[in-house]
């Protein structure tokens, strides 16, 4: 086993060593171009002294970056089984696609008669998404998953406000993702949890003992954050009907039911798509994403303008829905991320995305059943496109926590599952393949987790240290709090 | 672990009565759970709780906990220090890392609470 | 498949080690009633040469930069975007990851935010940035959410001439009741001060301005921090990155929470989105920020390395308690503004933003000197301003369109107050040839 050790001590660190302490006080690399006309100044408004920013040439820069990315991991580094986050292959055509000019050169207020091209785009995403969704309408505003969450929950407000019926509380699972809770409450509603049951869904009795005419909805995750689908889904939304309130679907888990089943079919009434997780566009090491809402006809006048429509002679337009809620952003959404998402759905077509599901769904029961006994699964059933195994046993037995086998992980090469949800499960680990990995990255990876659950019984120090060849080894979190550093400035450093 | 002198509460507080005046802190078993603790948000001296009332939180870097008091009356004095050295509450649960004071209304809430073997009898019972 | 790896026989092995004989028996959970019956109907795929025509044909039909000068701006500018930009958001090292929550193999991302927060701090002479917000609309609206925090108070005052859209975002975004917002009508194109004074007392959380304003004003804001700071209230500040290349930051003035939109830091226009919420306060307050945070610490072996931290405030930790629902962010748009501000460092922003400043000068003189343009304000501005047109708007723009200018932005979409005015942004890609033959040919109408 190398240790840190064995690090090279001539080698500069890839990271640690800011922009800031790089190049001269001379360099410069993008120059303001020369003044054509007079020069104008801001009078009393005039900045006094200037902001200290770098000072590099244009190679210190590529160089930096370069080394920064090579502290990095991506999905095109290795195996990323990030569970809840979806993190396939991001296609190259779809970056391609949003950088071309008529796409990335064009402004949003531009008459529509000039941007015709990029609203057809739009509006073809809008249709292809509510064909997924099993919903009629679609906005493609929100920026982000959670956003999407605001967006559909904020519009079901205003239909239950239109009914005369404002309603006081939302009901949300014990195994939620903790946008769900902060979402409600950001919405003014009150959050209400909802047990599972020994299956790992919703505990349909205690659901019916929390529905009342005073509940507007409930949001559930379906499949769920245990890579559960709830069989008795038809009956939840049955029952959240029937006192008049309404279900929200966090679409997160969409990559397990593409073409097999959708939202609308189950009963739901508003879902938001994570288009960088189910339809492929990346990450951006925390976004941009895109988090677009379909919904009901019945909820379809509420949602926040403007959408795309179509116009009796076949022209794109701007149109904002007669009761919509106003905006939640500037703009007409994260154009960028939408062109690389409808790419990928026409790259696909109906089928090419149904086998998406599939084999999403295939691979993470492959990997279930390979990690066979070693690796205790939470709820021991066929999963969709995750499942979450619990370290709770290893903990007892060998005092090695979850968080030590994900540190190993990374000795290994791979990015860690994700770790510590969902709350329900004693030391979780969720584990999501997706479809874009073959089976022998998936066979080497269960053969290393094995490997690993060995490591753990027989020197549990050895992951209490773990990783060892990291760019960093574990970082002192503690003292990031206690002791904040968060900016660099001048008088630390040379260079300025 | 949990000393003799102190009484506890099932969200893992103590109280230590000195005449009318209650101290308050968490107990080992909460600090451990909660691992290095990096902040501790106090109340101001002076206001009022009842039995029950959260008057503060706790963090470590990955969660954060709300303190409840387990006895009613003024707050009269928080431990200022913790507020540069919060990992006291870690090293020394129960003595340099205590949080508030509290003036007793009804020094009788006291005696509903767990002496140390009940308590360690609800540790092992919640485990 | 194109993107799906895994071959025939590797399924059919895979099945066999499930226990399964068919894909579809792993679906059996899905009632029967629920399950699609049919294909999804969604347009035939395309290979990739195909996909690639059509995708240029639609990128075609549109009027980009390349094709027409514009002088829209509005909140979305078309400054240059130099090569080293792209080259580094380009890395699939930084744009395949996902938010760095395993801070050993993420200390790419993290450093580039911890760099993107210092350049923040410098700009807006804030002592606090956050990682990113969606964009300037967003960060806006949870400024108020957050002064409503830090003062416990549920009332803001936002004045008018803060971007229309910036204003709708936030009443959408408190329109649960939340915060209350009261609207201050705007002066000459900037906040009406007296106005702004009759409104606030001891209930209010914060007085929310923009310099420049939506109408490319700069405002007084020592007055303004003044009011709110007297009311016991924050002083919240939108604002334009650029312009701070030479434009006194609102930090000196007494701005509490500074936030913009940070798309001309390096970012497409990209037909509005994503942009770059820029988010920037007080240390102090730091405990109520929305938003991740990057911070220098250090590991296990003593060397220099960055983590996410103060994640408590967050949803994924403190859930309905939480500080805002943010999650994801606009982390790829800060890697490129840290990018951009690195290239251009503070001689070629001040350079940039005197060019712009210059150049829209220019252009509002000779506008007004052809006649068929008004004056409407009188406080001094950045690189936008506004002017009424003695005419129709929407002809005269058809007109210039046809002459291959984007020729402003009508107001009068957005306020029958506005009606006739026109917002011009003047970038330093316009040269001067540009600006007269637009010039000329308003002159020609």
């Amino acid at each position: 086993m190398s240790t840190h050790d064995r690090t090279e001590p001539t080698r500069e660190p890839l990271t640690g060593t800011l922009i800031f302490e790089r190049g001269a006080a001379e360099s410069r690399c993008v120059e303001a171009p020369p003044l054509d006309v007079p020069v104008v100044s801001l009078g009393g408004y005039a900045r006094a002294a200037a902001p200290a920013l770098a000072h590099v040439t244009e190679v210190d820069i590529a160089r930096h970056y370069e080394r920064l990315a090579s502290a990095n991991f991506g999905v095109d580094s290795g195996f990323y089984p990030l569970g809840s986050c979806t993190m396939k292959y991001n296609p190259k055509i779809d970056e391609w696609a949003c950088r071309l000019p008529g796409f990335a050169g064009i402004h949003p207020y531009q008459a529509e008669e000039t941007v015709q091209g990029a609203l057809e785009l739009m509006w073809g995403l809008q249709e292809s998404l509510a064909e997924v969704a099993g919903l009629p309408a679609v906005t493609l505003q929100p920026a982000a998953g959670a956003h999407g969450e605001l967006t559909g929950l904020l519009t079901i407000r205003a239909y239950h406000t239109a009914q005369g019926d404002p309603r006081k509380r939302v009901l949300v699972p014990d195994s939620a993702h903790g946008t769900n809770p902060a979402t409600v409450a950001m919405c003014g509603y009150e959050v209400v949890q909802v047990p599972s049951d020994e299956r790992g869904g919703v505990d349909l009795d205690a659901l019916r003992g929390l529905l009342d005419t005073d509940v507007a909805a409930l949001m559930l995750t379906n499949p769920n954050t245990l890579g559960l689908f709830d069989e008795n889904i038809l009956a939840i939304t049955a029952a959240v009907h029937e006192v008049g309130a309404l279900a929200y679907c966090d679409g997160a888990n969409l990559n397990a039911i593409l073409g097999k089943t959708r939202p609308g079919d189950m009963g739901f009434d508003a879902l938001h798509i994570n288009l960088h997780k189910t339809f492929a566009t990346p990450h951006g090491g925390g976004g941009p994403g895109a988090g677009p809402v379909a919904v009901t006809g019945a909820l379809a006048p509420f949602l926040p303008g403007p959408v795309v429509g179509m116009t009796d002679d076949g022209r794109y337009t701007l149109v904002t829905p007669a009761r919509s809620i106003g905006r939640v952003r500037s703009f007409l959404g994260n154009f960028g991320v939408l062109v690389r998402a409808y790419t990928y759905i026409r790259a696909l077509g109906g089928q090419g995305v149904t086998e998406v599901a599939e084999q999403a769904v295939l691979s993470a029961n492959y990997l279930r059943v390979r990690l066979g006994d070693a690796w205790p699964v939470a709820y021991d059933r066929v999963c969709m496109h995750e499942f979450v195994l619990s370290g709770g046993t290893m903990r007892k037995e060998h005092g090695v926590r979850t968080l030590d086998v994900a540190k190993r992980l990374l000795d290994y090469g791979y990015h860690p599952p994700t770790i510590y949800f969902p709350l329900i499960v004693d030391e979780a680990m969720m584990i999501e393949p997706t479809e874009t990995e073959s089976k022998a990255t998936l066979d080497r990876f269960a053969d290393v987790l094995l490997a690993i659950a060995a490591e753990a019984a027989e020197d549990p120090d050895l992951l209490h240290g773990a990783p060892y060849t990291t760019p960093v080894r574990r970082l002192d979190e503690a003292a990031a709090v206690k002791e904040p550093d968060l900016a660099w400035r001048p008088q630390e450093g040379a260079g300025v | 672990m949990y000393p003799e002198d102190l009484k506890y509460d099932r969200e893992h507080e103590w109280v230590r009565v000195s005449g009318d005046i209650a101290t308050i802190g968490i107990s080992d078993f909460a600090q451990d759970q909660l691992g290095e603790v990096v902040y501790v948000d106090l109340p101001s001296a002076g206001g009022t709780i009842s039995a029950g009332d959260s008057f503060g939180e706790i963090e470590s870097v990955k969660s954060v906990s709300e303190l409840f008091t387990p006895v009613s009356g003024e707050i009269v004095e928080v431990n200022d220090a913790l507020d540069g050295a919060p990992e006291t509450v870690n090293e020394d649960a129960y003595g340099a890392g205590w949080i508030i004071k509290v003036k007793l209304s009804d020094p009788t809430e006291v005696e509903g609470l767990m002496d140390a073997v009940a308590y360690e009898a609800y540790l092992a019972e919640e485990a | 498949m194109r993107f799906i790896p895994v071959t025939c026989e590797d399924q059919v092995e895979m099945l066999r080690t499930v226990g399964l004989s068919d894909v579809d028996e792993l679906f059996a959970d899905v009632p029967e009633a629920a399950r699609l019956a049919r294909p999804l109907a969604l347009p035939e795929p395309m290979g990739e040469v195909e996909l690639a025509a059509h995708l240029k044909e639609l990128a075609r039909s549109n009027a980009g930069a390349d094709d027409v000068a514009s002088f829209l701006g509005g909140g979305c500018y078309d400054h240059y975007v130099p090569a080293i930009v792209d080259a580094v958001v380009s890395k699939p090292a930084f744009f395949t990851a996902y938010t760095p929550y395993q801070p050993e193999v993420s200390q790419g991302t993290l450093q580039a935010v911890y760099e993107y927060q210092s350049m923040i701090c410098q700009l807006t002479g804030m002592e606090v940035s956050n990682a990113s917000m969606y964009d300037g609309a967003t960060a806006f609206a949870e400024a108020a959410l957050m002064a409503a925090r830090v003062t416990r108070r549920g009332r803001v005052v936002v004045s008018g001439a803060v971007h229309p859209e910036w204003r709708s975002t936030l009443a959408t975004y408190v329109e649960a009741g939340t915060v209350t917002v009261t609207e201050v009508a705007a002066a000459g194109g900037v906040s009406d001060i007296a106005a702004l004074a009759a409104s606030v007392g001891d209930d209010v959380a914060a007085i929310m301005v923009a310099s420049p304003t939506f109408y490319g004003r700069l405002e007084d804001l020592a007055p303004l921090a003044e009011l709110a700071h007297g009311a016991g209230a924050l002083l919240v500040v939108g604002t334009n990155p650029i312009l701070l290349g030479v434009m006194e930051p609102p930090a000196t003035f007494g701005a509490d929470i500074v936030v913009a939109e940070g798309q001309p830091l390096g970012s497409p226009m990209s037909f509005g989105g994503p942009g770059l919420g820029v988010f920037a306060c007080r240390q102090a307050h730091i405990r109520q920020m929305p938003g991740r945070v990057a911070g220098r610490t250090t590991d296990v072996d003593g060397r220099t390395g960055f983590v996410l931290t103060f994640s408590t405030r967050e949803q994924h930790i403190r859930r309905e308690k939480a500080t805002s629902n943010i999650c994801s962010n606009h982390a790829l748009n800060a890697l490129a503004a840290g990018v951009y501000l690195s290239a251009v460092g503070a001689e070629g922003l001040a350079g940039i933003a005197g060019a712009c400043v210059a150049k829209a000068q220019y252009l509002e003189q000779a506008l007004v000197a052809t006649g068929r343009f008004e004056r409407v304000h009188a406080a001094p501005f950045g690189y936008e301003f506004a002017l009424r047109y003695r005419g129709d708007v929407a002809e005269m723009q058809r007109a210039l369109l046809d002459a291959g200018f984007l020729a402003g932005l009508d107001l009068g979409r957005f306020s029958a107050d506005d009606a006739g005015l026109v917002l011009f942004a003047v970038t330093e890609k316009r040269t001067r040839a540009e600006l007269d033959r637009f010039v000329e040919e308003v002159g020609a109408l």
